[in-house]
């Protein structure tokens, strides 16, 4: 066995310049060379009692698909990976790390941490580059689940389950499965061929996958177990965004993040000639703090805004999103206009021509300068508005990304699915809902988080749905 | 991918497609809409159910070319395919209970409000159906009306076919000498839509309209489609794809909802233009 290497950083991620890739829609971190990957590896101690692996929602074998990349046996690192994980493409790239696996990483206590999501996307990057092979599809026992939703939650559970050897159906409401993963993460930070060739790989276990069915519309949970589904996981994901109920939301230019997102995700708004239409250019200001108003605000520059902001009622201390998203904005140049509170939006308005073709469309955006007062029952400090510090910024599209409320449409056409006071629907531990059988896990269940944590929830109720069918 | 069984053009500017569809054929209902891609780079558009054919696993839609999508759409041929067909979306129009309606149609809105007056019809109710157009070219579906409707008004803004004038005409004439209605359904363009809701507000009627905004997803993602309602002096935004499209006429901020319809007019109009490039070339 080598040396440990004992440097107190990690090997940096190659990326794109900032003044390159905020032209472009490639992707930004461009991922460790083998030399890089093998060097980060010997950084790893190894741990007998792995803290590493508690950090991680879908518990990926850590320290052992390391090592297999100190001996240079990158296949049998994957092999372990995809043990556990049926994404590791994607997770290394859009986990935060930083809060679950790295925080725990004992080289952290003086240092930096092993770069473990560097090297799961290392990994999981030359599998997919030299391994051709697709997986056998597992032996059938014979049972058949539905899944709800082709996002994270939904594809983790359809492969775990698929490898289980049951019959998996996955209904995906949009026309292109992986949900949140092509809608809205946005291509410079995870390649939608990565997303498609995840998503092959599951299609190869055996998972089927059904495009344009809207379940709760097209067909309900209770058809579902009409047509002989013996078990349903809900993975259906966020819902409708929220708006912040301040007079002009519905000026034109007005996005939310979901929207704006999906035009140029989704619908390809960012090719030269789109058949789907976005307001490109001009001066951009995105209201919120999370990666969702990042990814806006990036996407945003990239489509040839002059000028993008973010805006957030809070200090820098408080903004939830990963700290890598914030400095790659900064490195591109979005400003960020902290302790800032939009209280109107304001549209062009020429009283004397109703044909003048800007009326409607955002002229500015009225905004308050916070301070942060008393912490709340969260421990939060509260912002405060700064009376008499209103002032207006001069901007022409205004996305707000300050979350969202979970889908009506299953709720609201299955008997007996108990949802809590914010519309998610309510499980227990392992993902069971208020249904027999029916399970749910992600953003459904919990709002607006995470791609892993939404995995988690999917591969807990995987595990909960085969004890239940074996059972049965 | 979804066939197209039959293709109808109605008139030089609107066509009738009978789409196959089995799983959204079993469950459309009058006032639900569908939402389609025509090819793998395309946009999604929703266009609301005019017909289904249940057995047939069949659904029709008629629409108007407009843009760049539906241009590209009306050079699809009776055997192609469409790329993405999804639904049935949105909550099926309101018909419980109602004896006397008066249905208004305006231009290509005819198609949508048809299945509904057909609907009503078949529940016993009594149907009256005034339809508009712009000129006698652009009429459709008389026929159809004629057979579901107790009485029909015919209306052209030139007087080149039926009566001349504008669909608020017979309605404000009717409402006057006393017609009761337990409601009015309407559905076509905004500006139509206001009128009608204008002309019935003096006689207290409630007003079904049909919105028909911007939309991507459908499912209640993405937000596009958000208006703007006036609930007891409260201004809510509500979402067409999931909450209607149907709504309480006298609530909806139909200004906003208009200037909202004309964002992308510009590139509407360029990407038709190419599309009529692209393609009409192309098929010469």
């Amino acid at each position: 066995m080598a040396k440990i290497n004992m440097s107190l950083k990690k090997n940096e991620m190659p990326t794109q310049a900032p003044d390159v890739r905020s032209r472009n829609f490639d992707e930004v971190a461009l991922g460790y060379t083998k030399e890089m990957a093998m060097d980060e590896a010997m950084r790893c101690l190894g741990c007998k009692n792995m803290p590493c692996v508690s950090g991680c929602p879908v518990n990926i074998h850590i320290p052992e698909f390391i090592s297999k990349i100190k001996e240079g046996d990158f296949e049998a690192a994957y092999r372990i990976i995809s043990k556990t994980s049926s994404l590791p493409a994607v997770c290394g790239r859009v986990c935060p790390q930083e809060t679950q696996c790295e925080s725990k990483c004992v080289r952290a206590i003086k240092g930096e941490p092993v770069g473990i999501g560097r090297l799961e996307r290392f990994v999981a990057d030359w599998h997919n580059t030299f391994c051709a092979e697709m997986p056998e599809a597992p032996q059938k026992n014979g049972h058949r689940v539905a899944v709800v939703g082709s996002g994270p939650s939904g594809l983790t559970c359809a492969g775990d389950l698929a490898k289980a050897g049951y019959e998996v159906t996955v209904f995906e409401a949009l026309h292109t499965a992986g949900g949140v993963l092509v809608y809205g993460i946005p291509e410079f930070r995870l390649p939608k061929a990565i997303v498609a060739k995840e998503v092959e790989t599951l299609k190869a276990l055996g998972v089927k996958i059904e495009a344009n069915v809207v379940i709760g519309k097209t067909l309900t949970v209770d058809e579902l177990f009409d047509e002989g589904y013996e078990a349903v996981f809900i993975g259906s994901g966020a819902g409708l965004p929220n708006f912040m109920g301040i007079p002009g939301e519905s000026l034109k230019g007005v996005y939310s993040a979901n929207e704006f997102l999906t035009r140029s995700n989704l619908m390809k708004a960012y090719l030269d000639t789109p058949e789907t239409p976005i307001m490109k250019g001009g001066k951009v200001a995105v209201v919120g703090g999370g990666n969702v108003a990042m990814d806006a605000a990036r996407t945003a520059l990239r489509l040839g805004a002059e000028k993008v902001c973010i805006v957030y009622r809070r200090s820098m201390e408080e903004l939830p999103a990963r700290r890598e998203e914030v400095e790659h904005a900064q490195e591109e140049g979005i400003e960020f206009r902290l302790l800032c509170n939009p209280i109107e939006i304001l549209g062009y308005s020429n009283p004397s021509d109703p044909r003048d073709c800007k009326n409607g469309f955002v002229s500015g955006m009225r905004c308050v300068r916070m301070e942060l007062g008393e912490p709340d029952a969260k421990g939060r400090r509260r912002p405060v508005e700064i009376e008499g510090s209103e002032f207006e910024m001069d901007v022409d599209t205004v996305i707000i990304s300050i979350g969202t409320s979970p889908n009506p449409l299953i709720k609201s056409t299955t008997n007996g699915l108990e949802v809590n006071s914010r519309g998610g629907i309510v499980v227990n531990e392992v993902g069971l809902t208020s249904r027999a059988a029916v399970y749910a896990g992600g953003d459904a269940v919990t709002g607006a988080a995470t791609v892993i944590s939404a995995m988690g929830a999917g591969k807990t109720a995987a595990a909960a749905i085969d004890e239940y069918l074996k059972n049965k | 991918m979804y066939k197209i069984l039959e293709k109808k053009i109605l008139n030089p500017t609107v066509v009738q497609l009978w789409i196959q569809a089995p799983m959204v054929a079993k469950k459309a209902q009058p006032g639900q809409f569908i939402i389609l891609r025509v090819d793998e780079d395309g946009e999604r558009i929703p266009l609301t159910v005019a017909g289904v054919d249940a057995a047939r696993g069949a659904v029709k839609i008629i629409y108007q070319i407009v843009g760049g999508t539906t241009k590209k759409l009306s050079y699809k041929e009776e055997g192609d395919f469409l790329c993405d067909f999804v639904g049935p979306l949105g909550e099926a129009t309101h018909l419980d209970g109602l004896r006397r309606v008066c249905i208004v149609g305006g231009g290509v809105g005819c198609a949508i409000a048809m299945p509904v007056a057909q609907k009503l019809h078949e529940m016993g109710a009594e149907v009256t159906s005034i339809i508009g157009f712009r000129n006698r070219d652009l009429v459709i579906l008389e026929d159809e009306f004629k057979a579901c409707s107790d009485t029909l008004r015919v209306m052209t803004d030139d007087g080149s076919y039926g009566e001349k004038g504008n669909v608020t005409m017979p309605l404000s004439e009717m409402l006057g000498a006393g017609k009761q209605f337990d409601m009015i359904i309407t559905i076509g363009p905004l500006v139509m839509m206001k009128f009608v809701v204008a002309t019935a507000k003096p006689y207290g009627t409630p007003v079904t309209v049909s919105m028909n905004p911007i939309m991507i997803d459908g499912t209640g993602m993405c937000g596009g489609c958000r208006l703007t309602l006036n609930v007891d002096g409260k201004r809510v935004t509500k979402f067409a794809c999931v909450d209607g499209p149907d709504f309480n006429g006298y609530e909806v901020d139909f200004d906003e909802a208009m200037s909202r319809g004309r964002m992308y007019a510009d590139f509407e109009r360029h990407a038709y233009e190419q599309s009529c490039n692209l393609f009409g070339k192309e098929k010469k």
